[in-house]
């Protein structure tokens, strides 16, 4: 599969120039000060201003620069990322809603099928015992704040 | 001779806080913990440390650091084994180690290369512990001269020696650690109550979750760019014991690098902000200048082995110097730790030594106690270890998972934190990707709020004349190191351009230390 190369400096620096200049902009809404007595602006409005010069120099850095490592980014791994941010997002809402048991479960089951060698039932098995390990070691030996079952919000 | 002797009277105090039933217990626990999580393949010192953090909110503080420190150097141990027995730089200091280590395991000598690697390990770990007895009074004297102009100066330096010396472009280096600054400074600002960059989230009025950024930087940004593409790892690897011995003519041979590479690590331990890896890398190329025969170099010479391991475990001790004495973390596991002893409630610096002797001196006896204990574990565990190097990591990451997400709960009893793991993992992610190396995110998230401190009242002081840092002479000097490193940064830029075209063509190895660099 070929994939068109993209100058990540390019991008980076543009990443860094847009989180500058947001920090620049939001500092000045604090209230900048003088040197002598500084808002609370003044501090984030400058590390912004730096760091956007900083994303100016990294993608002059990057000029003429064809994009490295082809190898190790080839295709995108839709399956994976879904997988994990899902089952992230899983275990907030069923951790809210229905307590720790089902979020466990929620979370290592479908973050396992992310990975193209786990078939449904690995997946499953590898869930449940984490559910286990969530009961002895968080519930009852750390005595952590968190209903194993229950049902709406909290 | 009364310095010498104080500290020796303090270390003989330190050693009675270290044996201490409850905190030997916790320094125990930490070190096997850490040597667990060191050989299991994609977990460094830093997701080890930020998965076993939440668990010390409710220790006592000599106990919690005990025992972070022990889970520190005790995946350091972890990490070795996987370097030299299966090729795999678990974490990216350890890269190096593979490059001889690996051909002495296909040469059959893995074992012994273990065993040099434990010995030059304990005796390196040593040094460092004896330069730090000894080392800390003198700076802690110095310190306490300091006032918050110098105090800025010298953060200056640490931040910028941690951007630039770290891996890749020191430019986006600094770019992250800046990132880091402004990451720090969300919440609340405690001088004029105002709360920043907090999107109007209420959770955030305390600022940003120092468990929740680790985790999701070097946990969860680490799964989504290795999932399904983690390769993997050899089996049918056996370990004995007594494979573990060198040989006389071995040991012979790895005397003296080990002593060169002790030297190295404790040098480049006393200097702010340079990682782990560039010290063993450094180690590594001194002793194959030195060599009568570098070509033996990369065949599986066992000096290679040895000096880079010395380093390691000499820094990763020295390390804690100016952690300590200073406040100032060296590199990203250092932040990490110095973030611990923050939410504690103790403020690391010149005053430390004093007002919490038994942390400090304590902290020192454990790390004897510590890695005697890991190499008595890791003899008889050596066959344990290799199976667990092998557990597949379609096992291993959904199980990681839900460890950081209920760790990430635990820390406020909060569901919010474990949305701020999934907001920082796919930043994580996003910046690895661009091929920035994230970690001096950790180092300016945990010096932000102080940088920003220090600032504002060294200007008070002057009445905002910022000429003040440098006419104030101690402070000038870090200036100028300052100054020294971004014109060594310019000078090495401009010759790599002029030799092009760049060379990007990376070796396999180099490319995946690239890949797995997070904790430079």
């Amino acid at each position: 599969m070929r994939k068109r190369a993209i100058n990540k400096d390019y991008y980076g620096g543009a990443l860094m120039i847009l989180f500058g200049l947001g920090a620049v902009f939001d500092g000045f809404s604090y209230g900048v000060g003088s040197l002598r007595h500084m808002g609370s602006g003044f501090f984030p409005a400058a590390i912004g201003a730096l760091l956007a010069l900083v994303g100016v120099m990294t993608a002059i850095e990057g000029l003429g620069r064809k994009s490295a490592a082809v190898g190790q980014d080839a295709s995108p791994e839709w399956r994976g990322w879904l997988c994990i941010l899902g089952g992230i997002v899983a275990f907030i809402v069923l951790g809210e809603y229905t307590g720790l048991l089902p979020a466990t479960f929620a979370i290592v089951f479908i973050s396992a099928l992310g990975d193209r060698k786990n078939s449904v039932k690995v997946a499953a098995i590898l869930a449940l015992s984490m559910c286990v390990v969530a009961v002895i070691v968080f519930w009852w030996a750390l005595q952590l704040q968190f209903p194993l079952l229950q049902w709406g919000a909290r | 001779m009364t310095m010498i002797d104080k500290s020796l009277t303090d270390l003989l105090y330190g050693f009675s806080v270290a044996f201490q039933p409850h905190n030997l217990v916790w320094s125990i626990f930490g070190v096997v913990a850490g040597n667990l999580i060191g050989v299991l393949p994609g977990l460094g010192a830093l997701a080890a440390i930020s998965i076993l953090l939440p668990l010390t909110y409710t220790m006592a503080p000599v106990a919690a650091i005990l025992m972070l420190a022990g889970i520190f150097y005790g995946s350091m141990y972890g990490g070795a084994i996987g370097a030299i027995l299966l090729n795999l730089p678990v974490h990216s200091p350890h890269a190096v180690t593979c490059l001889d280590g690996y051909p002495l395991t296909k040469n059959g000598r893995g074992g012994a290369a273990l065993g040099v690697a434990m010995i030059a390990s304990f005796f390196a770990a040593s040094v460092g512990i004896l330069v730090m007895v000894f080392f800390s009074p003198l700076l802690v004297e110095v310190a306490f001269k300091f006032g918050p102009t110098e105090v800025f100066s010298i953060m200056l330096l640490g931040l910028l020696a941690g951007s630039t010396m770290a891996k890749g472009s020191a430019v986006k280096g600094v770019a992250m650690t800046l990132l880091g600054l402004l990451l720090g400074i969300a919440g609340t600002d405690v001088d004029t109550g105002m709360t920043r960059f907090t999107f109007g989230l209420l959770p955030l009025d305390d600022g940003v979750d120092l468990v929740a950024l680790c985790m999701g930087l070097f946990g969860v940004g680490e799964f989504l760019l290795s999932v399904n593409r983690m390769a993997v790892v050899g089996s049918g690897l056996k370990m004995r014991l007594r494979d573990m011995r060198p040989s006389k003519e071995e040991l012979k041979k790895s005397f003296f690098p080990m002593l060169r590479g002790t030297a190295v690590g404790t040098f480049f331990g006393v200097l702010p902000g340079t990682g782990p890896t560039i010290t063993t890398f450094v180690a590594y190329a001194l002793e194959r200048k030195v060599s009568k025969t570098p070509e033996r170099f990369g065949h599986g010479a066992i000096e290679g082995v040895a000096s880079p391991e010395a380093a390691s475990h000499s820094k990763t001790q020295v390390d804690f110097i100016p952690t300590m004495t200073l406040g100032i973390p060296g590199d990203a596991v250092m932040a990490l730790i110095l973030g611990a002893l923050l939410i504690q409630g103790i403020q690391p610096g010149p005053q430390l030594i004093i007002a919490h002797p038994d942390i400090f001196w304590g902290l020192i006896a454990s790390f004897w106690v510590g890695n005697l204990l890991l190499v008595l574990l890791n003899v008889p565990l050596i066959g344990l270890w290799v199976k667990l190097l092998q557990v597949p990591y379609k096992y291993l990451f959904p199980s990681a998972l839900f460890f950081i997400a209920v760790g990430c709960y635990s820390t406020q009893n909060s569901l919010f934190q474990v949305g701020e793991v999934l907001v920082f993992g796919i930043v994580g992610a996003i910046l690895i990707y661009l091929e920035f190396s994230v970690a001096p995110i950790l180092l300016g998230y945990v010096l932000g709020p102080m940088v920003e401190e220090n600032f504002r009242r060294a200007l008070l002081i002057s009445h905002g004349d910022m000429m003040v840092f440098i006419h104030r002479p101690i402070s000038a000097w870090f200036l100028g190191a300052c100054a020294a490193l971004i014109l060594v940064q310019v000078a090495a830029f401009i010759i790599k351009k002029r030799r092009r075209p760049r060379p990007d063509g990376e070796t396999p190895a180099n490319r995946r230390m690239h890949f797995m660099d997070n904790e430079t």
